[in-house]
């Protein structure tokens, strides 16, 4: 069975980020970037299965620009066996992506699709859904736990009230939450072999998908600063104010 | 307790724009360290740094090694910190490919290095260690020895220790008397007692390999005299696995300053009959060998200077952000502000910042000329970069770990009251520089082997050809705008006093030993300085190409230049005052009776 991750390049998880000027977007220039922490641990998950002899091959998928190479060299250090790049300097959208990858997992007939529950920087937490609708398979999100025999798979899912394991046919796609597991580091013989695993570059138009954004991005603004408290002068004032001026109790 | 990111932006504009990273790859046996891969791995190992041996950083200097009933036990979390170290191959780095290293140039090697001493020194002198006699036993081992050996150390699987220092016999080798009595089938029985020895047992592997400096029955009084031996804590099996143990034992560790967490041991060689050991080389030149290795290791402790004025600096920063009091000078009825907005803050942090930028490019412009001196295929290329790497591997040596503990000491001094107190950290950062500048060889030692091999030996030879190469630097900036232009001219002043001074041993070496020798460490931190400024300025002109070409990142480039400016009219005038005390200051120095101190 090939399982395919898909990875995208985010702005890095420590980075603060900023809001442009003209309010168009966040700043990206020189901004250090990494792989999605969601999919990492897609990708760590994808590994074990195929550690564990229950996946034969592990592709590791991102779309994007160039640069997305160096996320998916990540993921091939982890351990996935090959890469895809879709490249595009197109501004890419939850739809477009799914429709990508629908057109890849035609191609490649993967047994799983492997991915984050969402992505840190729009937290649209779409893809995953919207691939599994387009390709009519079975969708497992907020994966806590995968169990995979045969042609069936036992996920643990991260609902609100506590957890929920469901029983999914396969093919399938599995969206990842934190728990699932905790990534490995790279070992530096990996990170040497992953320079030398083979990365094959497709276009949107070598996949017949038009990737064209759906959606208009009217205005990116700072959330508003936080203003300066006030001392209380004691607790009643305080339930008070609770009330009546923040109105949350 | 303090995180630490390893500064992977300046790690790469010094390896890529500095030291010439291209010019590594292109040599034969280092095709390898392309820029991506090297990318990719500063990137993975910085996270294992701050991920994996950062977090136990402050543990170790609280726990510390323990010695009970004859043996070591590590701090909490070292063992499976270790084994998770060895498991992802971080050791065979550099190592030759041959004994399953991955032969990655040394100047890549020394950014990872740097970030393992940052993250956590105490634990970063197990593998440094271990390389030490890895080089020994490459060097002059014996093949048996090396195939015995050199597979499991470069794995991690077994660490290595350097047995010198005997209570004795500190600074002064010649006087070793540890001693082997050749065996009927060829080994040695090893007798005597070593101190300071590093890692010298430990619960980490399961074995541990002794590279032993010891006399021969018939060997000739001092420095010619010292053979090099191998003794395994485990005596191999037939097999090559660890069998019986060997007669030699850890009878205590001591309590130090700081590396709280890496156990210096105390080996007693043969009570028990005699420890088994195995001559690396030939006899009576163990000295000879150690001293072939010397600059490695050398070199790895100016590195640490490097990283731990990078740890310290990166607290301090942290806490100066953070830390709200008092208000902004010249600001009527402003708010409070934090410390950082202070201007002696501010002049603290970037004489943190500059130094510690200024250290690092000359030691990564050093490795990569120890690449060069290695494996350059013209001899001559080969001959004038390991002249380079011989000068300035004192200076790299004493003047980085001089600095860090003046370094860790302002980022003490940052925190204010708070940075006395163990608990907030930066105490730590200090105490473990302290060790820098005495273990190796001390400063004294670092700048007398700089006077006296280094510069008097070829009549200033080398080091004029240096002094060329800034003062071109120099004058490259006097076109640049005006902060270039002060730069320049700040590196140029340095520059003359570096001539003075070498003008002055040159002379003097001859006939005035002791009159020379006052001078040898201020001279050592004058040539710092300067060769500091000197990479402190190229790094702001090729910041500026950038800037003028729009390229790259433009907020990375105008700090670098900023902080070169700082470095210029901060540290460099310092060049000046240094080169007096050199050329003036015997006198004095020397005039008191011994009993008018």
């Amino acid at each position: 069975m090939k399982i395919l991750v898909p990875v995208k390049r985010v702005v890095d998880y420590n980075v603060k980020v900023r809001v442009k000027a003209d309010g168009t977007g966040v700043d990206v220039a020189n901004v250090k970037m990494s792989m999605n922490p969601f999919d990492e641990i897609a990708v760590e998950e994808a590994v074990r299965l195929r550690e564990a002899g229950v996946a034969s091959e592990v592709i590791a998928v991102s779309c994007g620009v160039q640069a997305c190479q160096e996320t998916i060299r990540t993921a091939l250090a982890i351990g996935a066996d090959r890469g895809i790049l879709v490249n595009t300097d197109v501004e890419l959208q939850p739809l477009a992506v799914a429709k990508l990858l629908k057109s890849l997992c035609d191609k490649e007939g993967p047994g799983l699709v492997l991915l984050g529950k969402q992505a840190i920087d729009d937290d649209a937490g779409q893809t995953g859904q919207m691939l599994a609708a387009m390709m009519n398979w079975a969708q497992a999100t907020y994966a806590s736990k995968v169990a995979v025999s045969g042609e069936k798979a036992n996920v643990t899912r991260e609902i609100d009230g506590g957890l929920e394991t469901i029983e999914i046919k396969l093919p399938a796609v599995v969206t990842t939450d934190l728990r699932l597991n905790e990534p490995r580091y790279a070992t530096l013989p990996n990170i040497m072999k992953a320079k030398k695993k083979p990365l094959e570059t497709v276009t949107p138009a070598d996949l017949g998908v038009d990737v064209a954004p759906r959606l208009q991005t009217l205005k990116v603004a700072e959330p508003p600063k936080r203003s300066a408290g006030v001392m209380v002068a004691d607790v009643a004032q305080l339930v008070d104010k609770l009330k009546n001026e923040a109105k949350v109790i | 307790m303090s995180s630490y990111n390893a500064p992977v932006r300046d790690m790469q504009f010094v390896l890529k724009e500095l030291a010439g990273l291209d010019e590594v790859a292109a040599l034969p046996g280092c095709e390898e360290a392309s820029e991506d891969l090297v990318d990719a791995i500063l990137e993975e190992a910085g996270k294992f740094a701050s991920g994996v041996l950062a977090p136990l950083n402050w543990t170790g200097d609280q726990e510390g090694a323990k010695w009970q009933d004859g043996a070591v036990s590590t701090a909490p979390g070292w063992k499976d910190a270790y084994q998770q170290f060895i498991e992802a191959g971080w050791t065979a780095l550099a190592a030759e490919p041959e004994f399953g290293g991955q032969g990655l140039p040394k100047l890549v090697n020394t950014a990872v290095i740097e970030m393992w001493k940052s993250a956590n020194m105490a634990f970063s002198l197990c593998p440094m260690l271990t390389n030490g006699a890895i080089e020994a036993l490459l060097l002059r081992g014996s093949d048996e020895l090396k195939a015995a050996y050199l597979p499991k150390m470069v794995s991690g699987e077994w660490t290595g220790t350097m047995n010198l220092t005997e209570p004795q016999a500190g600074s002064d080798l010649a006087a070793v008397r540890s001693r082997a009595e050749p065996q009927p089938d060829g080994s040695y029985k090893v007798f005597g007692q070593k101190i300071f020895i590093t890692y010298g047992d430990h619960d980490l592997t399961d074995n541990i390999v002794h590279l032993v400096l010891a006399r021969l029955p018939d060997a000739p009084e001092g420095v010619k005299g010292i053979s090099l031996f191998v003794v395994p804590k485990f005596l191999l099996n037939d097999d090559g696995s660890p069998g019986s143990r060997n007669d030699v034992h850890c009878v205590s560790i001591e309590h130090k300053l700081g590396i709280h967490a890496s156990p210096t041991c105390v080996l007693a060689f043969g009570d028990n009959g005699g420890a088994i050991g195995h001559m690396v080389g030939e006899p009576n030149r163990g000295l000879e060998y150690m001293f072939i290795m010397m600059n490695e290791a050398r070199f790895a402790v100016g590195m640490e200077g490097v990283a731990l004025a990078e740890r310290a600096y990166q607290q301090a920063v942290e806490y100066a952000r953070d830390r709200v009091q008092g208000t902004e000078l010249g600001v009527r009825g402003g708010g409070k502000v934090s410390i950082i907005h202070h201007p002696d803050v501010r002049r603290m942090l970037l004489s943190m910042k500059s130094q510690t930028e200024a250290m690092r490019a000359l030691a990564y412009v050093v490795a990569a000329a120890n690449d060069k001196a290695h494996r350059h295929p013209d001899e001559a290329a080969r001959a004038a970069s390991q002249a380079f790497v011989d000068l300035l591997i004192p200076v790299v040596k004493g003047w980085s770990t001089e600095n860090s503990i003046e370094i860790a000491s302002t980022g003490v001094q940052v925190h204010g009251g708070m940075g006395f107190i163990e608990e907030t950290g930066a105490a730590q950062h200090l105490r473990d520089a302290r060790i820098t500048t005495i273990y190796e060889g001390t400063t004294a030692i670092q700048a007398n082997d700089l006077i006296g091999r280094k510069i008097a030996r070829d009549g200033g030879t080398t080091v004029r050809a240096l002094i060329g190469e800034m003062r071109d630097a120099a004058g490259a900036l006097a076109r640049g705008d005006e902060s270039l232009k002060a730069i320049g001219k700040a590196l140029a002043d340095g520059v003359n006093a570096v001539e003075t001074a070498v003008g002055y041993i040159v002379e003097n070496y001859g006939s005035e030993l002791k009159a020379v020798h006052v001078g040898a460490v201020p001279f050592l931190k004058l040539l710092g300085i300067v060769a500091g400024g000197w990479q402190m300025a190229r790094a702001a002109r090729i910041a500026s190409q950038r800037l003028a070409a729009g390229e790259g990142d433009a907020g990375f480039y105008r700090a670098k230049v900023v902080t070169a400016r700082f470095y210029a009219d901060h540290v460099l005038p310092q060049a000046a005052a240094l080169a007096h005390t050199v050329t003036a200051g015997s006198s004095a120095a020397l005039a008191l009776d011994e009993a008018q101190f």
